[in-house]
């Protein structure tokens, strides 16, 4: 009798063990963290003419839809992405800030000379630590801002589908 | 008076190089407790990725600043969540992980003891 | 071309042959007649179909046919003559056609060795294994076949990930698989034993060669995965609870134990039901790991192609398997006298139930640790991550009584032994933590548990040394295996400690010095390869007296369009010295790491030893005979 119980306890912790796996074979294996509405940072850092040293409170201070995209000269998705933002930069609904990840300032300088700039103002982060305070991976990112809020993150270039998303959520 | 400017000086350059050596030991012990997010398990110790590196010099200055090993993990968790550290925290999620092996062990010492006792009905 | 559809024919032909195997089998097993040979015959047919079938999959590699889905997406022209080869068993579709030779392969094996046991049992067997057969032939044609068409067909190939194409990871799957492939047999004839009520000694003595034979075979599958990962990923470590290594561990610790179960079996004809679990988990752990690593559900370096249709199959198989079995368990299984007498406190069979319990603890740290992250996904859509700080957690102090046990067993008899003339286990103790607290009393974290780690370890080395001297050939496989554990956990306990590591930047001719080492870059050499752009640096590393020369090299292939860096290590009896190069994005300098790593090859070596005792024990088997 005992082990009669213990055989029909056994079977329904596999039985539960296997739905358990079940589930878990559809599930993303990407990790993308939970960053719905949070704050942005705080940090200072300098512009890319070198004429100022800016703090985040005067950047994003006004009540506009701002697009944070972190970008370098040696990143080929960048490259990708860029007429994209040139593109949404010329609808006038959002403004759009650079952080230039890592960069040499001579390539970046060439990459914006060859294929336009679509930023409004354009941020340093020579170390990465800047990016790393906003909790990016890597680079492409981008960060969609409103009232010093977090909307939603991009991690990876973007395409026109999410394009059309960043439209919606600025009408 | 000059040997004790020069003994002071000593003195400093000893401790600042103790404090130095621990500061390290510190960071390397974090670092190793922290997964690389973009490489394919990697512990940021040991990555040469541009995030680990970044992460690294993050970390410097936070031990600089004066942050303690848990308040730096708190800041990471904070930005990246709870997947970034190897070390999963003690919290109500992972109580059941923590607790479940000392379960089985005490569960095997239970069997062993009926083996070794003989229990006579 | 022609290859592949041989390949692909026998493959359906090799399942059809199931058929008549069972037929033959059920009809053997009800009637009174010796074992029918047309079931030994079918078998061979069966591994001769699989054979050619895998044949004509390495040789549709060897000639870079290209209309095969396989081959395209893993190979290239260029690729080495051995790497096109060792292509078959490195991908997906491939490895399970492996998988399906070692299972055909060993029942044939199986039926053949076994010709003077019992009818009724070698054919229970061969069904049992038919039913893993089966199910890997049928995921195998429905939704990994290694023969599928493509049209048009490509001029060239896609693989070309020069990471894989090292020797050690060619050779690390068909000994890995002899080793998880190995333990079906086991399980087969576990099951078909419990069903006939013939676990006993007998059964424990014939069994005992394929358990050797699979655990020889997965010890030194994990040993070469190490041995690769230490030499060709540059980051010097050897293991880091990776969830695919994981699954290799988890078998490695319940073919273990089940080792010492057959022993007590064998010896004192106890513990058999004891036997028959961990002979049923081994194997259940094996598939696990298949389908941990095939479905999509891990996040590892090593996982093959994410396919969750391929993971749900393997899943399903894997869940029958083990429904099949607990209801034969709990049918079958007669708890009787034999198996429910006590043990003595003091004796060998005691000891080794202990560490049987210590094993099966360790096995559980390792499966929860690397299940838990998906069930908590699964039920709270958090996710968490576990590494290296939970596994050491968990398992470094239980090493301890671990080790002591270990080395206190050997010196028990058999069934009853007495506390005479024992005292020299306690001075041995005492001088093991002597020693160890001399040699880390400069370190300060952890201290108290370091000694008494370390003195166990000693403690159970220099027990293993004593009983060498005493016993000589008497129980020289476990005294050889057991000192070789002694020595790994050592050797790893001492790399740990005294490890030390620089890093750095440098330009080309700069230089970096401090109170231990000078590092000189001297220069930058580049090289136009066969497939790829080497820059190879060369540096002098001074340390006190000595000076060492050393050529780090970064690779840069063009297809993949991927940069490796190969380390130079430099491996003396004492210690390794490691260095790697690495580019920083947008700088001149190279970052450069320098590491001395002590006692490293001693980890390989103690391996290789307790590999040994295994190979000894079935040696002495075979000359017994």
């Amino acid at each position: 009798m005992r082990n009669k119980i213990i055989y029909i306890l056994l079977i329904i912790f596999f039985i539960f063990v296997f739905v358990i796996f079940y589930r878990g074979l559809n599930n993303s294996n990407l990790y993308t963290p939970n960053t719905e509405k949070k704050i942005i940072p705080e940090f200072r850092t300098e512009t890319f003419d070198k004429k100022k040293i800016l703090n985040s409170k005067d950047i994003f201070n006004q009540n506009k839809f701002y697009l944070l995209n972190i970008w370098a000269s040696w990143c080929v998705p960048c490259k990708d992405e860029h007429t994209l933002l040139m593109d949404l930069s010329k609808s006038g609904k959002i403004e759009i800030i650079g952080l230039n990840y890592k960069d040499n300032l001579n390539n970046a300088k060439k990459f914006i000379n060859d294929l336009g700039n679509p930023y409004s103002l354009i941020l340093l982060d020579r170390d990465g630590t800047k990016a790393i305070e906003w909790g990016a991976f890597g680079i492409p990112e981008t960060f969609l801002i409103y009232e010093n809020k977090i909307i939603t993150r991009y991690i990876g270039p973007l395409s026109s589908k999410l394009i059309d998303e960043i439209k919606n959520y600025i009408e | 008076m000059k040997f004790i400017n020069f003994f002071f000086a000593i003195l400093i350059i000893f401790t600042f190089n103790l404090s130095k050596a621990d500061e390290i030991k510190i960071q390397n012990k974090i670092t190793k407790n922290l997964r690389c997010l973009i490489c394919q398990g990697q512990s940021v110790y040991d990555s040469d990725s541009e995030f680990a590196i970044s992460l690294k010099l993050v970390i410097k200055n936070k031990i600089n600043d004066g942050f303690t090993e848990d308040q730096i993990y708190k800041y990471l968790t904070n930005k990246y969540g709870e997947w970034i550290l190897y070390d999963p925290q003690f919290n109500k999620s992972t109580y059941l992980l923590w607790f479940l092996p000392i379960l089985v062990f005490l569960f095997g010492g239970v069997i062993i003891l009926k083996k070794l006792i003989n229990i006579k009905k | 071309m022609i290859y592949s559809s041989i390949g692909y024919y026998s493959l359906i032909f090799g399942l059809i042959v199931s058929f008549p195997i069972f037929f033959y089998s059920i009809r053997n097993f009800r009637n009174e007649e010796v074992l029918d040979y047309k079931i030994i015959t079918l078998s061979f047919t069966q591994l001769f179909l699989v054979v050619l079938s895998f044949l004509g999959l390495v040789l549709s590699f060897i000639y870079s046919d290209f209309s095969n889905e396989t081959v395209f997406n893993n190979s290239h022209t260029t690729k080495p003559l051995f790497y096109k080869i060792s292509g078959t068993w490195g991908n997906h579709e491939g490895s399970l056609l492996l998988w399906l030779l070692v299972l055909t392969f060993f029942i044939f094996l199986f039926l053949i060795k076994s010709k003077n046991l019992l009818k009724k049992y070698r054919i229970l067997t061969v069904l049992f294994q038919q039913i893993i057969i089966i199910g890997f032939f049928v995921f195998l044609i429905k939704s990994s076949n290694p023969f599928n068409y493509i049209f048009p067909i490509p001029n060239e190939g896609l693989g070309l990930n020069p990471i894989l194409q090292d020797p050690a990871l060619a050779i690390h799957p068909p000994i890995l698989y002899l080793g998880y492939v190995g333990s079906s047999i086991i399980f087969s004839s576990a099951l078909a034993a419990t069903t006939l009520n013939y676990i006993s000694k007998t059964w424990a003595i014939h069994i005992k060669s394929w358990v050797l034979y699979s655990w020889i075979f997965l010890t030194l599958g994990i040993l070469l995965g190490s041995i690769w990962a230490y030499y060709e990923l540059g980051w010097g470590g050897f293991w880091f609870w990776d969830p695919v290594e994981n699954v290799s561990l988890m078998p490695w610790l319940a073919l273990t134990t089940l080792l010492h179960c057959i022993l007590v079996l064998e010896k004192r004809s106890n513990l058999g039901s004891w036997a028959i679990i961990l002979s049923i988990a081994t194997f259940t752990l094996s598939m696990c790991g298949t389908f941990l690593v095939r479905s999509g559900i891990l996040n590892s370096v090593h996982t093959f192609a994410n396919d969750p249709e391929r993971g749900l199959f393997i899943l399903t198989f894997l869940f029958v398997l083990i429904f099949i079995s607990l209801l034969i368990f709990f049918i079958f299984n007669k708890s009787d006298n034999q198996n429910s007498g006590s043990f003595f406190l003091l004796s060998k069979e005691t000891s080794i139930l202990i560490n049987n319990w210590f094993m099966m603890y360790f096995l559980s740290v390792v499966l929860i640790g690397t299940l838990y992250p998906i069930f908590l996904d699964v039920v709270t859509s958090h996710k968490i991550s576990i590494g290296p700080p939970f596994y050491h957690k968990l398992i470094i102090p239980f090493l301890i009584p671990f080790l002591i046990f270990m080395a206190i067993g050997s010196q028990l008899k058999w069934i009853k032994s007495g506390l005479e003339g024992k005292l020299y286990n306690v001075v041995f103790f005492l001088i093991s933590l002597l020693i160890s607290f001399y040699i880390i009393k400069n370190l300060d974290n952890n201290f108290l548990i370091n000694t008494i780690l370390i003195g166990s370890a000693f403690y159970l080395f220099l027990i293993t040394i004593r009983d060498f001297f005493f016993k000589k050939f008497k129980s020289i496989a476990q005294n050889i295996a057991h000192f070789g554990f002694s020595l790994l956990i050592l050797s790893i306990l001492f790399n740990n400690f005294f490890s030390s590591e620089l890093i750095t930047n440098l330009k080309v001719g700069e230089s970096f010095k401090n109170d231990r080492f000078e590092i000189i870059f001297n220069d930058l050499k580049k090289v136009q390869e066969k497939n790829y752009v080497s820059f190879e640096g060369n540096f002098s590393i001074k340390e006190k007296k000595n000076q060492d020369q050393f050529k780090p090299e970064l690779r840069v292939y063009n297809q993949p369009n991927i940069i490796t860096s190969e380390a130079d290590i430099k491996t003396t009896f004492y210690t390794d010295k490691f260095i790697t190069m690495n580019t920083v994005q947008n700088e001149e300098y190279f970052n450069i790491r320098y590491q001395i790593k002590p006692f490293m090859v001693w980890i390989w070596i103690s391996v290789l030893l307790i590999t040994s005792g295994g190979l000894i024990s079935l040696f002495k088997k075979k000359y017994a005979k």
